[in-house]
Protein backbone atom coordinates (compact mmCIF):
# COMPACT_ATOMS: atom_id res chain seq x y z
CA UNK A 1 0.00 0.00 0.00
CA UNK A 2 0.99 3.38 -0.77
CA UNK A 3 1.12 6.68 1.26
CA UNK A 4 1.19 10.14 0.10
CA UNK A 5 2.12 12.93 1.83
CA UNK A 6 -0.60 16.69 0.86
CA UNK A 7 0.20 19.43 2.74
CA UNK A 8 1.60 17.44 5.55
CA UNK A 9 -1.12 14.90 5.67
CA UNK A 10 0.05 11.35 4.92
CA UNK A 11 -2.70 9.45 3.89
CA UNK A 12 -3.05 5.97 1.93
CA UNK A 13 -3.50 6.35 -1.80
CA UNK A 14 -4.10 3.59 -4.85
CA UNK A 15 -2.46 3.48 -7.35
CA UNK A 16 -3.92 6.26 -9.07
CA UNK A 17 -4.03 8.84 -6.24
CA UNK A 18 -7.74 8.21 -4.75
CA UNK A 19 -7.57 7.67 -0.96
CA UNK A 20 -8.20 4.17 0.23
CA UNK A 21 -9.19 4.99 3.78
CA UNK A 22 -12.48 7.35 4.21
CA UNK A 23 -11.54 7.88 7.84
CA UNK A 24 -8.07 9.60 6.92
CA UNK A 25 -10.03 12.64 5.47
CA UNK A 26 -11.10 15.79 7.00
CA UNK A 27 -12.65 18.75 5.75
CA UNK A 28 -8.98 20.62 6.30
CA UNK A 29 -7.35 17.68 4.06
CA UNK A 30 -10.10 18.35 1.28
CA UNK A 31 -9.10 21.96 0.96
CA UNK A 32 -5.61 20.57 0.25
CA UNK A 33 -6.69 17.84 -2.48
CA UNK A 34 -8.67 20.20 -4.07
CA UNK A 35 -5.82 22.81 -4.50
CA UNK A 36 -4.08 19.68 -6.06
CA UNK A 37 -6.31 19.82 -8.79
CA UNK A 38 -7.00 23.28 -8.99
CA UNK A 39 -10.17 24.22 -7.27
CA UNK A 40 -10.68 26.73 -4.65
CA UNK A 41 -13.58 25.38 -2.90
CA UNK A 42 -17.02 27.37 -2.26
CA UNK A 43 -20.30 26.74 0.22
CA UNK A 44 -21.27 25.25 -3.05
CA UNK A 45 -18.23 22.70 -3.64
CA UNK A 46 -19.47 22.04 0.46
CA UNK A 47 -22.45 21.23 0.17
CA UNK A 48 -21.55 18.40 -2.92
CA UNK A 49 -18.77 17.05 -0.60
CA UNK A 50 -20.85 16.72 2.15
CA UNK A 51 -23.15 14.66 0.41
CA UNK A 52 -21.06 12.31 -0.89
CA UNK A 53 -19.57 12.19 2.61
CA UNK A 54 -23.14 11.38 4.43
CA UNK A 55 -24.05 9.08 0.83
CA UNK A 56 -20.77 7.17 1.01
CA UNK A 57 -21.40 6.58 5.04
CA UNK A 58 -24.85 5.12 4.64
CA UNK A 59 -24.73 3.51 1.42
CA UNK A 60 -21.16 2.15 1.29
CA UNK A 61 -20.36 3.46 -2.35
CA UNK A 62 -19.63 6.58 -3.66
CA UNK A 63 -22.55 8.47 -5.83
CA UNK A 64 -22.86 8.49 -9.43
CA UNK A 65 -23.62 12.09 -10.94
CA UNK A 66 -27.22 10.86 -11.93
CA UNK A 67 -27.41 9.81 -7.73
CA UNK A 68 -25.79 13.47 -6.77
CA UNK A 69 -28.41 14.87 -8.79
CA UNK A 70 -31.80 13.03 -8.00
CA UNK A 71 -30.83 12.16 -4.28
CA UNK A 72 -28.29 15.18 -3.51
CA UNK A 73 -30.76 18.01 -5.15
CA UNK A 74 -27.58 19.63 -6.89
CA UNK A 75 -28.25 20.02 -10.58
CA UNK A 76 -25.82 18.15 -13.07
CA UNK A 77 -24.89 21.87 -14.65
CA UNK A 78 -23.70 23.06 -11.40
CA UNK A 79 -21.54 19.69 -10.61
CA UNK A 80 -20.08 20.22 -14.33
CA UNK A 81 -19.26 24.11 -13.73
CA UNK A 82 -18.02 23.24 -10.10
CA UNK A 83 -15.98 20.02 -11.22
CA UNK A 84 -15.00 20.96 -14.68
CA UNK A 85 -14.51 17.85 -17.44
CA UNK A 86 -14.70 14.86 -14.73
CA UNK A 87 -17.17 16.51 -12.12
CA UNK A 88 -17.80 12.14 -10.56
CA UNK A 89 -14.02 11.75 -9.98
CA UNK A 90 -12.76 14.98 -9.20
CA UNK A 91 -15.64 15.24 -6.66
CA UNK A 92 -14.54 11.77 -5.36
CA UNK A 93 -10.94 12.40 -5.25
CA UNK A 94 -11.75 15.73 -3.22
CA UNK A 95 -13.73 13.57 -0.59
CA UNK A 96 -11.31 11.25 -0.16
CA UNK A 97 -13.49 8.08 -1.37
CA UNK A 98 -13.43 5.54 -4.35
CA UNK A 99 -14.36 6.83 -7.75
CA UNK A 100 -17.92 6.01 -8.52
CA UNK A 101 -18.36 2.16 -9.83
CA UNK A 102 -22.20 2.84 -11.30
CA UNK A 103 -22.53 3.37 -15.15
CA UNK A 104 -25.10 5.57 -14.70
CA UNK B 1 4.75 -3.18 2.36
CA UNK B 2 4.55 0.43 2.87
CA UNK B 3 6.43 3.06 -0.01
CA UNK B 4 5.94 6.97 0.73
CA UNK B 5 6.33 8.85 -2.10
CA UNK B 6 8.13 11.91 -1.95
CA UNK B 7 5.60 14.37 -4.68
CA UNK B 8 2.39 13.81 -3.63
CA UNK B 9 0.37 11.03 -5.47
CA UNK B 10 -2.77 13.15 -7.51
CA UNK B 11 -5.01 11.51 -9.58
CA UNK B 12 -4.58 12.34 -13.40
CA UNK B 13 -7.58 13.88 -14.52
CA UNK B 14 -6.22 15.08 -18.12
CA UNK B 15 -6.10 18.32 -19.49
CA UNK B 16 -8.48 20.73 -19.37
CA UNK B 17 -8.49 20.72 -23.67
CA UNK B 18 -8.91 16.93 -24.33
CA UNK B 19 -9.38 17.03 -27.91
CA UNK B 20 -11.30 13.73 -27.48
CA UNK B 21 -14.81 13.53 -29.48
CA UNK B 22 -17.46 11.01 -29.76
CA UNK B 23 -20.26 10.51 -32.37
CA UNK B 24 -23.25 8.33 -31.45
CA UNK B 25 -25.32 7.28 -34.23
CA UNK B 26 -28.75 6.01 -32.40
CA UNK B 27 -30.49 4.30 -35.28
CA UNK B 28 -33.27 2.23 -33.10
CA UNK B 29 -36.11 2.69 -31.47
CA UNK B 30 -36.80 -0.37 -29.74
CA UNK B 31 -36.17 0.49 -25.51
CA UNK B 32 -33.47 -1.88 -24.99
CA UNK B 33 -31.72 -0.48 -28.28
CA UNK B 34 -32.06 3.15 -26.95
CA UNK B 35 -29.94 3.00 -23.92
CA UNK B 36 -26.55 1.77 -25.17
CA UNK B 37 -26.10 5.10 -26.87
CA UNK B 38 -27.48 7.29 -23.91
CA UNK B 39 -25.39 5.41 -21.57
CA UNK B 40 -22.38 5.49 -23.31
CA UNK B 41 -22.48 9.35 -23.41
CA UNK B 42 -23.35 9.70 -19.97
CA UNK B 43 -20.51 8.10 -19.38
CA UNK B 44 -18.31 10.08 -22.19
CA UNK B 45 -19.13 13.65 -21.03
CA UNK B 46 -18.67 12.40 -17.76
CA UNK B 47 -14.82 12.04 -18.94
CA UNK B 48 -14.79 15.33 -20.57
CA UNK B 49 -15.20 13.91 -24.22
CA UNK B 50 -17.11 16.25 -25.99
CA UNK B 51 -19.96 13.88 -27.41
CA UNK B 52 -23.04 14.37 -30.18
CA UNK B 53 -25.62 12.29 -31.09
CA UNK B 54 -27.43 11.99 -34.64
CA UNK B 55 -30.29 10.49 -34.47
CA UNK B 56 -31.48 8.59 -37.66
CA UNK B 57 -34.08 6.28 -38.85
CA UNK B 58 -36.33 4.34 -35.89
CA UNK B 59 -33.85 6.33 -33.79
CA UNK B 60 -36.46 8.97 -34.08
CA UNK B 61 -38.62 7.65 -31.84
CA UNK B 62 -36.39 8.56 -29.32
CA UNK B 63 -36.58 11.98 -30.00
CA UNK B 64 -40.18 12.20 -31.52
CA UNK B 65 -42.32 13.94 -28.20
CA UNK B 66 -45.13 11.59 -29.02
CA UNK B 67 -43.19 8.36 -28.26
CA UNK B 68 -39.73 9.39 -26.64
CA UNK B 69 -42.26 8.42 -23.17
CA UNK B 70 -43.41 5.40 -24.95
CA UNK B 71 -40.49 3.04 -26.15
CA UNK B 72 -41.26 -0.76 -26.46
CA UNK B 73 -39.34 -3.96 -25.45
CA UNK B 74 -40.25 -6.94 -26.90
CA UNK B 75 -39.23 -10.51 -27.01
CA UNK B 76 -40.40 -11.04 -30.41
CA UNK B 77 -36.98 -12.52 -32.32
CA UNK B 78 -35.08 -11.90 -29.71
CA UNK B 79 -33.57 -15.16 -28.93
CA UNK B 80 -31.52 -13.30 -25.55
CA UNK B 81 -35.01 -13.64 -24.18
CA UNK B 82 -34.99 -16.86 -23.54
CA UNK B 83 -38.18 -17.73 -24.05
CA UNK B 84 -39.85 -20.36 -26.37
CA UNK B 85 -40.40 -17.89 -29.09
CA UNK B 86 -43.76 -19.37 -30.18
CA UNK B 87 -45.03 -17.65 -26.93
CA UNK B 88 -43.18 -14.36 -27.84
CA UNK B 89 -46.23 -13.14 -30.43
CA UNK B 90 -49.21 -13.95 -28.21
CA UNK B 91 -51.30 -10.64 -27.19
CA UNK B 92 -49.90 -8.46 -23.94
CA UNK B 93 -46.19 -10.31 -24.12
CA UNK B 94 -44.71 -7.10 -25.44
CA UNK B 95 -46.57 -4.78 -22.54
CA UNK B 96 -45.04 -7.42 -20.00
CA UNK B 97 -41.88 -7.40 -21.10
CA UNK B 98 -41.06 -3.72 -21.58
CA UNK B 99 -42.96 -3.11 -18.17
CA UNK B 100 -40.45 -5.52 -16.49
CA UNK B 101 -37.69 -3.98 -18.44
CA UNK B 102 -38.60 -0.73 -17.42
CA UNK B 103 -38.74 -1.27 -14.02
CA UNK B 104 -35.47 -3.39 -13.90
CA UNK B 105 -34.03 0.21 -15.18
CA UNK B 106 -35.76 2.11 -12.55
CA UNK B 107 -34.50 0.30 -10.30
CA UNK B 108 -30.91 0.76 -10.77
CA UNK B 109 -31.93 4.35 -10.63
CA UNK B 110 -31.41 4.92 -14.66
CA UNK B 111 -33.40 7.22 -15.96
CA UNK B 112 -36.46 6.91 -18.84
CA UNK B 113 -35.63 7.88 -21.72
CA UNK B 114 -36.25 11.71 -21.81
CA UNK B 115 -34.72 12.54 -18.36
CA UNK B 116 -32.13 10.75 -19.65
CA UNK B 117 -31.68 13.13 -22.63
CA UNK B 118 -31.77 16.05 -20.62
CA UNK B 119 -28.65 14.99 -18.54
CA UNK B 120 -27.25 14.14 -21.40
CA UNK B 121 -27.49 17.87 -22.68
CA UNK B 122 -26.81 19.05 -18.78
CA UNK B 123 -23.68 17.34 -19.23
CA UNK B 124 -22.91 19.39 -22.10
CA UNK B 125 -23.95 16.52 -25.08
CA UNK B 126 -25.18 17.47 -27.91
CA UNK B 127 -28.36 16.19 -29.66
CA UNK B 128 -29.32 16.07 -33.59
CA UNK B 129 -31.77 15.30 -36.21
CA UNK B 130 -31.28 13.51 -39.24
CA UNK B 131 -33.05 15.62 -42.27
CA UNK B 132 -34.10 12.81 -44.06
CA UNK B 133 -35.92 10.72 -41.08
CA UNK B 134 -37.97 14.49 -40.56
CA UNK B 135 -38.40 14.73 -44.03
CA UNK B 136 -39.68 10.71 -44.35
CA UNK B 137 -42.34 11.42 -41.81
CA UNK B 138 -43.36 14.87 -42.04
CA UNK B 139 -41.76 15.93 -38.68
CA UNK B 140 -40.45 18.96 -37.78
CA UNK B 141 -38.51 20.51 -34.80
CA UNK B 142 -41.87 21.37 -33.25
CA UNK B 143 -42.25 17.75 -32.87
CA UNK B 144 -38.96 17.20 -31.48
CA UNK B 145 -37.49 16.87 -28.25
CA UNK B 146 -37.18 20.92 -27.05
CA UNK B 147 -33.25 20.69 -26.42
CA UNK B 148 -32.92 19.07 -29.56
CA UNK B 149 -30.23 21.91 -31.24
CA UNK B 150 -31.35 20.96 -34.85
CA UNK B 151 -32.22 18.97 -38.01
CA UNK B 152 -29.33 18.72 -40.14
CA UNK B 153 -28.06 16.07 -42.91
CA UNK B 154 -25.96 13.12 -42.80
CA UNK B 155 -22.83 15.27 -44.29
CA UNK B 156 -23.19 18.03 -41.80
CA UNK B 157 -23.03 15.34 -39.09
CA UNK B 158 -20.17 14.07 -40.92
CA UNK B 159 -18.86 17.53 -40.65
CA UNK B 160 -19.67 17.94 -37.21
CA UNK B 161 -17.61 15.27 -35.96
CA UNK B 162 -14.57 15.10 -37.71
CA UNK B 163 -11.82 13.36 -36.31
CA UNK B 164 -14.43 11.85 -33.58
CA UNK B 165 -14.64 8.61 -32.36
CA UNK B 166 -17.77 6.82 -33.55
CA UNK B 167 -20.56 4.34 -32.45
CA UNK B 168 -23.37 3.29 -34.82
CA UNK B 169 -25.98 1.34 -32.51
Amino acid sequence: MTTTTIDGHTVHVNEEGFMTDPSEWDEQLAKSLAAQIGIDLTDEHWTAIRFLREDFASQGETPTLRRISTVGGIPTKTLFQLFPQKPAKKLAYVAGLPKPHGCV
Amino acid sequence: MTTTETAPVVPDFGTTDTDRKLAIICSKGNLDMAYPGLILANAALGEGVETHLFFTFWGFDMINKKTMGDLKFTPVGNTAAHMPQGLTPMPGMTAMATHMMKKSIADLGVPEVPAFLQQIVDSGGHLWACRMSADMNHLTEEDLYDEVEGIISATDFIELTAGAQLLFI
